[in-house]
């Protein structure tokens, strides 16, 4: 099998629309909401995603002939737990600015149900490299839609986009108002909603 | 192999659970030393930022927490002297924590600013979701705010999280008095929603009234273990 045969290209681009963690299977929800108030944190929380994903499932899936099937979930747990508190740890000692910036969510990443779903459902039963891109690719739908809800809410919430002020002062001085709706999380709920609204009706076809 | 049987299974949890510790306990040494240092640059960074010396880059910071800091001492409540510290010093003010603080060990920095000599305490207190700190810097007179820097560990992003974020929120403590003129006994500097003493009150962060509650509260307490210095004219 070639390394980019049909099906590992499908591995890698179904979940980024198709098949995609958030819209279509609604797993990742919870971190989705919570870390959406600005763009920052969504980018660098969905660059963590994805490289945790990514190597959870090269890790899992060369080691899945060995593990016994009835404790797989708790193998799977202690895999990604390993994986996160090393990550947090190495941001610590290299980028500390960054990891004081991600503070919790380095920590929510061992809860993201998307890490542990593709455990189960791809890297259990496929080769190393075809999990590898399976990971890479659902951390990067996952970090597609964080990016978008992200920017919905800094820019209408306050104005800017990765901190950099986009709505001039001028248009305030005439009377327009940040909403403040859009810093709270039940606002992403209800853009995720919108998000997942426009994906079925122009792109996502039912099987 | 056959990887149903129990024998099998307990090996085989009994095996990863070790690797991974090793594995755990390896990074965790290895990296010690570095964050270590970073947590370090980090809290002289804070320092130098409640004297409104901002936006340096690590080694810049470095040299000046050197030449600005004259000495971390370590006082008691009843403002003596415990430990004299030493210029651009480490060891003896700089290592203390919040449990210190509470145990009466004090911080205290005496810094030289173009000249003029200021004092650094750090407070500790609690924001809505977690512990929040700062460190005010006070002109000679013990009494004038010369400038002040909060962190947080985990207040809301946008919003309790501004105390950190929003410099010019940090400036607006800039020229406040400590106290209220013929009171030296209760520390008067404080976050208010309705500002009623313009001398000594900042506006609360909008939409952060809790954690603008814990910033005045953890001013007062804090600040209320150093009386004794404070007065000590």
């Amino acid at each position: 099998m070639s390394l980019f045969s049909k099906q590992n290209k499908e591995a890698f681009i179904n979940p980024l629309n198709l098949d995609n963690p958030i819209l279509v299977q609604v797993l990742g929800i919870c971190s989705a909401l919570a870390v959406t108030s600005q763009l920052k944190p969504a980018i660098v929380m969905g660059l963590a995603v994805t490289i945790i994903t990514a190597f959870s499932n090269v890790i899992i899936a060369s080691i899945r002939k060995t593990i016994p099937m009835r404790i797989r979930i708790i193998v799977q747990l202690v895999v990604v737990a390993a994986l996160v508190t090393i990550v947090s740890q190495i941001l610590k000692a290299v980028a500390y600015d960054v990891s004081v910036q991600l503070s919790v969510y380095v920590g929510l990443i061992i809860t993201n149900c998307i890490l542990m779903g593709r455990l189960e459902a791809f890297a259990m039963m496929n080769k190393p490299w075809p999990s590898f891109l399976d990971g890479v690719g659902n951390g990067l739908g996952y970090a597609l839609i964080l990016v978008i809800v992200g920017a919905f809410r800094e820019l209408l919430g306050r104005g800017s986009l990765l901190g950099f002020q986009l709505i001039p002062q001028s248009v305030y001085d005439a009377g327009y108002m940040n909403n403040g709706m859009m810093t709270m999380p039940a606002m992403a709920l209800i853009l995720v909603g919108c998000v997942i609204w426009v994906h079925r009706a122009y792109f996502y076809k039912e099987k | 192999m056959k990887t149903n049987s129990n024998s099998y299974t307990i090996i085989y949890s009994a095996v990863i659970v070790v690797i991974v510790a090793f594995l755990l306990a390896f990074v965790f040494q290895a990296l010690k030393p570095m964050q270590d240092a970073n947590v370090a640059l980090d809290k002289k960074k804070q320092i130098l930022n409640s004297l409104n010396i901002r936006d340096l880059s690590n080694e810049e910071a470095d040299a000046k927490y050197k030449e600005v800091v004259i000495a971390d001492e370590v006082i008691d409540e009843k403002g003596k002297i415990v430990e004299a510290g030493t210029q651009g010093g480490e060891k003896a003010g700089f290592k203390l924590e919040s449990k210190d603080y509470k145990a009466g060990k004090l911080a205290l920095y005496i810094c030289k600013v173009n000249g003029s000599r200021k004092y650094v305490i750090p407070v500790y207190g609690m924001g809505l979701w977690g512990p929040i700190s700062g460190y005010i810097a006070l002109n000679e007179d013990k009494a004038t705010v010369y400038g002040a820097y909060f962190n947080h560990e985990s207040e809301t992003a946008g919003l309790g999280a501004e105390i950190k974020d929003n410099v010019a929120w940090q400036e607006k403590f800039q020229g406040k008095k400590v106290f209220t003129s013929g009171d030296d006994k209760t520390i008067a500097l404080g976050v208010e929603k309705n500002v009623t003493d313009p001398a000594t009150q900042v506006d609360a962060v909008t939409g952060a009234t809790l954690t603008s509650n814990g910033v005045r509260d953890m001013l007062h307490e804090a600040l209320g273990k150093y009386l004794t210095f404070l007065n000590d004219k």
